[in-house]
């Protein structure tokens, strides 16, 4: 089933979460919301579900427009962030209690649990309370549970949140298999853009209850459409430069920007990512002169290894903040740069955002 | 918690000592001996008698049978009213709550007699309600109505004070689970509100009946105490006093203490059932050890 949200609006108090959000999301898609917290994604999951109301808006699913139905009819399946597992129940009550409300046959709701539980490789704890199993446990529980009543769309809040990362990231595996075996359609939020990327068909970036961007993992990481995409992703060198004739300035070092073809300078602020940094030695024969061409004179300050990859700290000779270089880590020890040694960087790749107009002062 | 030796050196320095004593001989002078004369009065002239008194009486008959069931009457109305203010004030936020929480407690604060008096002032045949309520031909004050109504001003606050936290601490995710799950408000009251408050509203039922039967100032205004009509079982202890029939009052005083202790007994078992809830609770939030043997990973 597809879902189609027009326009969501949704305040409480003074505090807006949602501001007149529009989000697609076909059959079969398996889709992040990603953002910090407080940017509303939560309130948009609960909208979908029909837990909280939108102040003004539309949810469709399939063309029919649901607004108006309660949570009850919907037929979503809600996996909740700390999984909300009904603790005087056993596991099988858990997984039955879709189906109990619904008064469906006893041999029904036995077969269906028993199925459920095998799928989500609980076949022998049916009998166990929800205290008594283990986190990653618990969240299966959640989701036969959520899965038992059949349901057209699958949400999920933090689904992993909760989890030490070993156990999180086989379950991010599995969910994606699961997925891919019945393909339903599935949203879940996350704050994790890691979780987001390796799991989700799509991901939607939100902010302050507006999405910022929306695309495949790899448009949003390559091609950050804001600002605020770019800086949440994280791990990036930001820098205030200028723009002019189709260039940007970075310590004096050109880029070609022929999106600001003006002659008038502007201000603008240039990312570079540090894997997308080169860096060598700086040709030898005393400290380095001016910024040669396309690099950057800058001086090694220390080397920090975080197992594959390594990060070399660099200071800019002309000053400025620190400059992050990330090398896989083989390559680094091959080039075997000393702190204090001279080093001269140079972009493969680098975005430039002009600030927008309003925060011109 | 503490440390052994820490324990040793408490129960042995002077000062350990001399708190210790204080507050047995408190406890037993204040607490065990009256509780235990009572007893011994009671059956100071034998088992036989003390029967006699309780059953051969047509008028301690009646009151025993009076607080029977005005107490219960009362303990169901707070009931209801403690389920519906409590879910009220735990799940939704509105203009006046806060007000409201500390009206819940206005009984805890207010003379009984004061309530009685009050309760008089409303339903009393010169009071605000009354020519409507001669009119309808229902006597409140000077009847088991007024008894039901008193009795259920004193105890208000128990059940609803009781629940308020807990059911802030279960939160609502579990509710809102049953509700995307398909279940309408009353599956989801009956299988999932209520088996989780169900020690809390217990422990709150307990305190409130032992109140309820035991309730003297507000009861003995709105009764108009008519032996063999309107006298409760406390009304008549007090009655049999005045009377000069001490073994009888004694008597009836004896079964209002039996209902105390097995009330407290009640109360330290659900206390433990509610304990071990709250640590329950706190495991289902915590993380859970992700070690399982059973399963282990998840396996290709």
């Amino acid at each position: 089933m597809s879902i189609r949200v027009d326009g969501v609006s949704k305040s409480f108090g003074a505090f807006k979460a949602l501001d007149n959000v529009s989000l697609d999301v076909p059959q079969g898609t398996l889709l992040a919301l990603l953002g910090p917290s407080g940017s509303g994604k939560t309130t948009l999951l609960r909208i979908i579900a029909g837990l909280e109301w939108p102040d003004s808006g539309r949810i469709e699913e399939d063309g029919t427009d649901i607004t108006d139905r309660h949570a009850r009819q919907r037929e979503v399946g809600f996996v909740f962030q700390h999984y909300a597992l009904f603790r005087h129940m056993s596991v099988f009550e858990n997984v039955a209690f879709g189906m109990r409300v619904r008064k469906a046959p006893h041999a029904e709701v036995k077969a269906r649990v028993d199925e459920l539980l095998h799928l989500v490789r609980l076949d022998n704890l049916g009998a166990r309370k929800p205290a008594q199993l283990s986190g990653g446990q618990r969240q299966r529980v959640a989701l036969a549970r959520a899965l038992a009543i059949r349901p057209r769309i699958l949400l999920l809040d933090e689904p992993f949140g909760a989890l030490d990362a070993k156990v999180r990231v086989e379950l991010r595996q599995w969910l994606r298999r699961l997925h891919d075996e019945i393909g339903m359609t599935t949203v879940f939020v996350t704050h994790d853009q890691e979780e987001a990327f390796e799991l989700a068909d799509d991901v939607v970036v939100m902010n302050e209850g507006h999405v910022e961007q929306r695309g495949k993992p790899e448009e949003v990481f390559d091609k950050p459409a804001t600002p605020f995409v770019m800086d949440f992703l994280g791990n990036v060198n930001v820098y205030h430069g200028r723009v002019e004739n189709g260039r940007a300035f970075w310590h004096g070092v050109p880029i070609d920007y022929p999106d600001y073809p003006h002659a008038q300078a502007r201000a603008a602020r240039v990312y570079l990512r540090p894997h997308e940094l080169d860096i060598a030695r700086a040709p030898s024969g005393g400290p380095s002169e001016a910024n040669q061409g396309t690099s950057l004179a800058a001086t090694v300050l220390r080397q920090t290894r975080t197992g594959p990859i390594t990060r070399i700290t660099c200071q800019p000779q002309e000053g400025g903040s620190e400059l992050h270089v990330d090398l896989p880590s083989a390559a680094a020890r091959q080039l075997g740069l000393q702190p204090g040694e001279a080093v001269s960087i140079t972009p493969r790749h680098v975005r430039v955002f002009l600030p927008d107009p309003e925060y011109v002062i | 918690m503490t440390s052994k030796p820490r324990h040793a050196a408490t129960a042995t320095s002077p000062l350990g000592l001399l708190l210790i004593t204080g507050a047995v001989a408190t406890v037993g002078l204040l607490i065990v001996a009256p509780l235990a004369s009572v007893f011994v009065d009671a059956f100071s002239n034998g088992p036989q008698a003390w029967w006699e008194a309780l059953a051969h009486d047509p008028d301690t008959r009646h009151a025993i049978w009076l607080s029977l069931t005005v107490a219960p009457i009362a303990v169901l109305i707070n009931t209801i009213f403690g389920v519906a203010a409590a879910w009220l004030v735990a799940r939704f936020r509105f203009p006046g709550r806060s007000l409201l929480v500390s009206l819940f407690d206005v009984p805890f604060s207010v003379s009984p007699v004061v309530a009685g008096l009050a309760l008089v002032l409303i339903f009393g045949r010169q009071g605000l309600l009354g020519p409507t309520l001669a009119w309808l031909a229902v006597k409140v004050i000077f009847a088991w109505p007024g008894l039901v109504l008193a009795t259920t001003f004193v105890t208000l606050p128990l059940v609803v004070r009781e629940l308020i936290p807990v059911m802030e601490a279960i939160g609502p995710e579990e509710e809102m689970a049953a509700v995307s799950l398909g279940a309408n408000g009353w599956q989801v009251f009956w299988r999932v509100t209520l088996p989780n408050i169900r020690w809390a509203l217990l422990h709150g039922v307990v305190l409130a009946n032992a109140r309820a039967m035991g309730e003297f100032g507000a009861v003995y205004v709105v009764s108009g105490h008519i032996a063999g009509a309107t006298d409760t079982m406390p009304l008549r202890v007090e009655k049999l006093f005045q009377e000069y029939r001490t073994p009888a009052s004694m008597a009836v005083a004896s079964v209002l203490a039996a209902l105390a202790l097995l009330t407290l007994v009640a109360k330290v078992f659900i206390e433990r059932q509610l304990e071990t809830e709250s640590k329950e609770l706190e495991a289902a939030r915590a993380p859970g050890a992700d070690t399982d043997p059973t399963t282990g990973g998840l396996g290709p």
